[in-house]
């Protein structure tokens, strides 16, 4: 059986199957040691990439053994065994003869990486219709074979035979020819997470499925516990020299000079130099760290950029809007960015109503800057000495890591060889990709191969941040209780402020400091809306960002991306709606709601969480020891998924600190492809929510950012993490699947806070919920 | 440079290095092993952890000096694919982990307090794996994990 897609990969590349392959490179790293491959040498042939060939998806060698390509990356959720499953579906083999490719340029059609909770929802269709054909083309020369009309034959593990009769069987392996298919799919022309193709043949009724719905266990998981996976991380090459970048200590300060006296005393030491880009590289990764620290520098004398902390949430509430929206972003279904000066939106009818309304709510909640603080900070391999350029990177999305250095280096996206290897989660446009641009200048300019990973300061402290916002909301109510109109706005920094992925050399910190652009789009986010009010308008408003190059609180996208945001107040709100109406937060939901999955996950969370109607906040908090009980719902519809929550927390009333003991979760994302999986994915969107709404905030001066560790911008701990997360999964086999990466992270925040004014009648409205925050609401 | 000699998963090694290199960097450098990680460089987040003479250190903050002649496991000396350590196999039972980075520490943290002692409670687990960081949040199975391995290692100690 095989383990992971990197061991299969290896195989392949070692040319044990008939499709590739002349020279090793990933996989077999240290096993290629004692050769020193140049950047063409290593140059892997590529396979035929093009999304309207067959053969671009799908490899069946003679053994019967099926590799499929997959144009996206796994972020540690196991996705690599989804496809298999949905390929071994189609083509009805054992989900243990399915390796998975994931992300290499030259190995998979581009589909645009990881990104939007998409792997399954749009990813997989390209791979579904090819498994497909590939079965129908091979049944197709099996009936030619055996002299029988297509439709007597069938298909198991891999086998075809008439059917009622197992006596003449034939197998793919025999079928299989060394060209491949050598068909066409018809393609929609598009790249990315738009890439569509489909064949001739019918894919399966999901009635019939036998692998798809089952908890198969994740490929990728033993060797990640016996310590084998190839991580991106144990790359080395012949030749390859270690580097670390200078970060400068004003976040705005550009190097003037460096003195390399200062690090003469390393093995190999050497200061690299460019523009505004600096850096240090030495013989051995301690050596590095080391010059990186002793290196002497002369930065220019610059104006702090950022404004106090403290004045973070006045500064977002005065400063010029720069585009105003009233579209929610809906990834590639709407056209969500509104020129600037133009808005989408009416508020002279909300306001009316407002004002004729018998009762006005209103509420303003505050969301700091997050880091995407990934277990390990930024790491690539990349040798870029010769005509060609190989990058191993652990980002998420790898064409776009060709698209931007080849445009960095002015070369040929073809001469640009991006291989994706697994690394720590990673939430969207995180740190993940940066190195890959900074060593492929270094390693241009040193005419070596050089592995470039940051330390964990630059993990926290210059990586892509979620943008902090203020949103405010306003509801009108009648007489009877009911609304009568419905204002929200959000007003931050925009969540495009560098593009959500790397393809432009301008939205890196290495582009810019190399005097690239960063593009010029602006965004932020309305809710999802799962609820229909009358006299409804909801927008946003961008503001420009404190510094526009190169900054170390640069905003893109982060798991969710500002749908996190946008939750906590809205989903917030929506319970303070109920509370000053004396109604039950769930009661209170379900008079809005219009869509049947909506109210059923809302209907199945109370019922599992034993949801009592009741107002908020309880009078009878079994209040004793000092802690007050509660607890709280929040709904989130979005990425083709519905999910609602139920938290029951513990508010310990003298130190503030709450703990989120239970959490119950409804999720419906259409046909489940793997409930096992899908169930691990759900606890870490669970426990991630919760870490964010609890500790999670960027601290910084007006020099730089100065949460720089673990300590100072902490995350949930076993200590903390909840006693019980209970799951209920809606399986809806007749509708599309949705993705799960990120719905179940949305709404946990408000959740949390709704539970805390159940337990203690405090309203929290600025995240995240700390303990001091907490106890200062208590007392007030 | 100086020389130093350890005991790695059963084997003599011998380094090159700076006496105050952590002893991070000559396991995954000069012994190219997997199991430890960088993660932080402060001793703050476990990605690293190893056993040195049964207990489990932090090897970024390390000084190869403290390390000479001791009797070092990683993970990756642990078990097989075929001979599991007990804790690994409760980690691939509970598919323990999402992207795995993290996983060498809560293994290697956990196998150290059990091996001491694997009569624990579930409020003790918590305790000793409170110093590690998982950022995908992978907690709940990982803590089922521990549960199920203590129960087993525990049950083997007492027949």
């Amino acid at each position: 059986m095989k383990v992971n897609p990197q061991m299969n990969r290896r195989e392949l590349l070692k040319g044990g199957a008939s499709l590739l392959v002349t020279v090793s490179t990933a996989g077999s790293l240290t096993a290629c040691m004692s050769e020193r491959p140049s950047s063409t040498e290593t140059a892997v042939q590529p396979r035929n990439t093009a999304p309207d060939r067959l053969d671009a998806w799908l490899a069946i060698d003679a053994n019967g053994e099926v590799t499929a390509f997959f144009g996206k990356t796994d972020m540690a959720q196991g996705v690599g065994t989804a496809m298999a499953q949905i390929v071994a579906e189609e083509l009805d083999v054992s989900v243990d003869t399915v390796t998975t490719v994931l992300g290499d340029t030259n190995l998979t059609p581009d589909q645009g990486g990881s990104s939007a909770s998409s792997a399954c929802r749009w990813g997989a269709q390209p791979l579904r219709n090819a498994a497909a054909e590939a079965r129908q083309i091979l049944v197709g020369r099996a009936s030619e074979i055996l002299g029988q009309a297509a439709e007597n034959l069938d298909v198991e593990d891999g086998n075809i035979f008439v059917k009622g009769s197992s006596d003449t069987s034939i197998s793919y392996g025999e079928l299989i020819s060394e060209e491949g298919f050598g068909t066409r799919l018809d393609w929609n022309k598009k790249y990315g997470n738009a890439l569509r193709a489909t064949g001739t043949a019918q894919i399966k009724n999901v009635e019939d499925y036998k692998v798809v719905g089952t908890s198969v266990v994740r490929k990728d998981i033993p060797g990640k516990i016996l310590g084998t996976t190839e991580f991106c991380h144990h790359v080395t090459l012949p030749g390859m020299v270690h580097g670390r970048m200078i970060r400068p200590p004003v976040a705005n300060a550009l190097p003037v000079s460096a003195d390399a006296q200062s690090i003469a005393d390393i093995a190999g030491a050497r200061v690299v130099h460019k523009r505004n880009l600096l850096a240090v590289v030495a013989d051995t990764e301690w050596g590095a760290i080391k010059a990186a620290r002793q290196l002497e520098v002369e930065w220019t004398e610059t104006e702090a950029p950022f404004p106090h902390m403290d004045q973070l949430y006045d500064y977002i509430r005065q400063a010029p809007p720069v585009v105003s929206n009233g579209q929610t972003m809906t990834f590639g279904r709407k056209n969500y960015n509104v020129p600037r000066g133009q808005k989408a939106y009416e508020l002279g009818p909300t306001n009316q109503a407002l004002a004729d309304s018998a009762r006005v709510i209103e509420a303003e909640y505050e969301i700091p800057f997050q880091s995407h603080a990934r277990m390990a900070p930024s790491v690539a391999v990349v040798d870029a000495s010769g005509e060609n350029v190989v990058i191993y990177t652990d980002a998420q999305k790898p064409h776009d890591v060709r698209a931007g250095v080849s445009k960095m280096l002015l070369l040929e996206q073809e001469q640009v060889h991006v291989i994706w290897l697994p690394g720590p989660g990673s939430y969207g446009r995180s740190d993940g990709d940066e190195s890959a641009f900074e060593a492929a200048i270094i390693s241009r300019e040193i005419g070596q191969p050089v592995r470039v990973q940051w330390m964990r300061h630059e993990g926290h402290g210059w990586d892509p941040k979620a943008p902090a916002a203020v949103v405010s909301l306003k509801a009108g109510v009648d007489a009877n209780g009911d609304l009568s109109a419905w204002l929200f706005h959000a007003k931050g920094f925009s969540g495009w402020d560098v593009k959500n992925n790397p393809s432009n050399p301008g939205d890196t910190l290495a582009g810019m400091q190399m005097g690239w652009q960063k593009w010029d789009e602006h965004n932020f986010a309305t809710p999802d809306e799962s609820y229909e009010f009358p006299n409804q308008v909801e927008y946003f408003q961008t503001i420009e960002a404190f510094q526009e190059v190169a900054s170390p609180l640069r905003c893109a996208h982060m798991r969710s991306p500002q749908k996190k945001q946008v939750s906590f107040a809205h989903e917030s709100f929506i319970d303070e709606a109920a509370a000053a109406t004396g109604q039950d937060s769930i009661a209170f939901r379900l008079k809005y709601l219009k869509n049947p999955r909506e109210i059923e996950v809302i209907e199945a969370v109370a019922k599992a969480a034993n949801w009592e109607t009741r107002p908020s906040p309880a009078t009878d908090n079994n209040d004793s020891d000092n802690i007050a009980r509660g607890r709280g719902v929040a709904l989130f519809g979005g990425y083709g998924t519905y999910v609602a929550t139920v938290c029951e927390v513990e508010v310990d009333r003298t130190t503030g600190r709450i703990w989120p003991r239970r959490f119950v979760v409804a999720h419906d994302c259409g046909l489940i492809i793997n409930p096992l999986g899908l169930r691990g994915t759900l606890e870490g969107n669970v426990v991630q929510g919760a870490s964010r709404a609890l500790w999670e905030e960027v601290l910084f001066d007006q020099e730089n950012v100065r949460s720089l560790d673990w300590n100072s911008y902490p995350i949930l701990d076993s200590m903390e993490v909840p006693e019980a997360i209970d799951i209920v999964l809606i399986n809806r086999p007749d509708e599309a699947p949705g993705g799960a990466g990120e719905p179940a992270h949305v709404a946990i925040a408000a959740a949390i806070g709704n539970a805390v004014f159940d337990a203690t009648g405090f309203r929290a409205r600025q995240m995240p919920l700390t303990p001091e925050r907490i106890k200062l609401g208590l007392t007030a | 440079m100086a020389r130093f000699v350890f005991n790695i998963n059963g084997e003599q090694q011998e380094v090159q290095a700076d006496p105050d290199m952590p002893l991070l960097y000559a396991l995954r450098g000069d012994l190219a092993l997997k199991g430890p990680k960088f993660g932080c460089g402060l001793a703050q987040c476990g990605a690293c952890t190893v056993i040195m003479d049964g207990e489990a250190i932090r090897s970024c903050v390390t000084p190869m000096a403290v390390a000479e002649g001791k009797t070092i496991r990683t993970m990756d000396g642990l078990g097989a694919e075929s001979d599991p350590h007990p804790v690994q196999k409760a980690f691939i039972k509970e598919q323990a982990t999402q992207c795995g980075y993290c996983t060498n520490g809560w293994i290697m943290t956990t196998v150290a307090a059990l091996e001491q002692d694997a009569d624990v409670s579930d409020q003790d687990i918590r305790k000793f794996l409170s110093g590690l960081k998982c950022r995908c949040g992978a907690h709940m199975s990982m803590l089922r994990a521990v549960r199920s391995a203590a129960d087993e290692m525990s049950e083997n100690h007492e027949s």
